[in-house]
């Protein structure tokens, strides 16, 4: 059993540009994989998640599996953190909150520009949206968040540095946005 | 002989009538503020200037300066209160600052990156505002608005129109127009207005100029408001 910090990561309602951010830390990546072991993430390929140390979650919550995936971070990781401003405040994906569900699925499978075989996808495997794109601070309670769309590769590692060296995390000015 | 007041300890004079903020802005001190603008008559609405006053909170843009008084203005307990209010600003609206022009112009935005805000942390209201965009020079986006009563009192006193007013009271205020339709097509903002460019966020924008500045470049992305001033402050360069 290795001594290194286990962390787990996922997308939810996001874009995956969370994740590119952090392999944007670039060759900072090597140090991290020294100190950091990964468990569930799109990185390994893992699917089902173990105990962690840390969790990261990108996206917030807009269908049933997102709110089971989320528990079962909180469950599982002693650290949580919202990382981005959908995770956050529910960001892009929240702006079809001014819209009843059934309107924003008419326009993408029914009305919508483009659309062929107009139908709406009832595939009992698919999960089931939930009326409101809502932040993960709704479901579970978080113990850190990073804002930005993406947060940069900069306010990540001096987050991941902070935590690794069990040092208070502290961002500069310039760190912190929320576009 | 002037009268003075400490601020954080700091000898700030002042002249009779003057506000704890007159006082402040004249001597070069900040204090976090919103809904105050120097041009024109203090609203103390947002309470974001909320500072102790001989141990008592007040707002310093309406609280005349008291001689010999002590002031508390950057301490945890108030930054952290003001961090609340901020916070309840952001969830009462619907505030999705990467879909927004005015993010990184933002007065609203820039007090919460200067108060350490990191997220809203509240239940979202996501309330269901309209978005009027029928004049032809501006939009205004009624998600975003703060109900500051800047656009109020700048189109009653400044321009002599009243095209704005906040209609209601409690959850259900909000910003009406004056014209036939209550739109703002209709209604006599014209784009020389002060009116026109007093908002201090993303509810009223200017048309035709969307991100004419990158992100990243703009007011705030390098330097906080104490230091890069109001909104109002840089008409002329921000949108
Ligand atoms: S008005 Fe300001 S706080 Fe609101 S969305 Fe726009 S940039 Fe963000
Ligand atoms: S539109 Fe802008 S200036 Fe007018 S009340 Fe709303 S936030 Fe204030």
């Amino acid at each position: 059993m290795s001594n290194k910090l286990r962390v787990a990561t996922c997308s939810l309602a996001g874009c995956f540009g969370c994740h590119m951010s952090l392999l944007d830390i670039d060759d900072k990546i090597i140090a991290l994989a020294d100190k950091v072991e990964f468990d569930r993430t799109p990185l390994t390929d893992i699917k089902r998640i173990g105990r962690c140390d840390l969790g990261l979650v990108e996206g917030g919550v807009c269908n049933a599996e997102n709110v089971e995936v989320l528990r079962e971070f909180r469950r599982h990781c002693t650290t949580l953190v919202a990382v981005g401003a959908c995770a956050i405040n529910g960001g892009i994906p929240a702006l079809r909150n001014h819209y009843p569900l059934q309107a924003c699925l008419d326009e993408a499978y029914l009305h919508g520009l483009g659309v062929e075989h107009p139908q709406i996808p009832n595939d009992p495997e698919l999960p089931l949206l939930l009326n409101k794109v809502h932040p993960i601070h709704e479901v579970v309670r978080i113990d850190h968040f990073l804002p930005g769309c993406p947060p940069s590769a900069e306010t990540i590692w001096t987050f991941l540095e902070a935590l690794l060296s069990g040092q208070p995390v502290e961002f500069t000015y310039r760190q912190i946005h929320y576009d | 002989m002037l009268k003075h007041f400490t601020l954080d300890g700091k000898r700030i004079p002042f002249a009779e009538g003057q506000t704890i903020m007159d006082a402040a802005m004249a001597a070069g001190e900040y204090i976090p503020h919103l809904c105050h603008n120097p041009e024109f008559a203090p609203h103390g609405s947002c309470r974001v200037c909320t500072v102790k006053l001989n141990g008592r909170r007040v707002a310093a843009c309406t609280a005349p300066a008291l001689d010999g008084a002590e002031v508390e203005n950057d301490t945890d307990e108030l930054r952290d209160e003001r961090r609340t209010l901020l916070q309840l600003l952001f969830i009462e609206g619907n505030h999705i600052c990467p879909a927004c022009d005015k993010s990184g112009n933002c007065q609203l935005q820039a007090l919460a990156y200067y108060c350490g805000m990191t997220a809203p942390e509240f239940t979202h209201r996501y309330p269901l505002r309209p978005l009027d965009a029928s004049h032809p020079d501006f939009v205004i986006d009624f998600n975003r608005c703060i109900l500051c009563e800047l656009c109020v009192r700048a189109s009653r006193d400044a321009d002599g129109k009243s095209v704005f007013a906040i209609h209601g009271r409690g959850i259900q205020a909000h910003l009406a127009i004056d014209s036939p339709s209550g739109k703002l097509g209709d209604s006599k903002l014209h784009k020389e207005d002060r009116a026109a460019s007093v908002c201090p966020v993303g509810a009223i924008l200017p048309k035709h100029t969307g991100y004419a500045v990158p992100i990243g470049e703009r007011l705030y992305d390098r330097k906080p408001i104490s230091v890069a001033g109001d909104v109002s402050d840089h008409r002329k360069d921000s949108s």
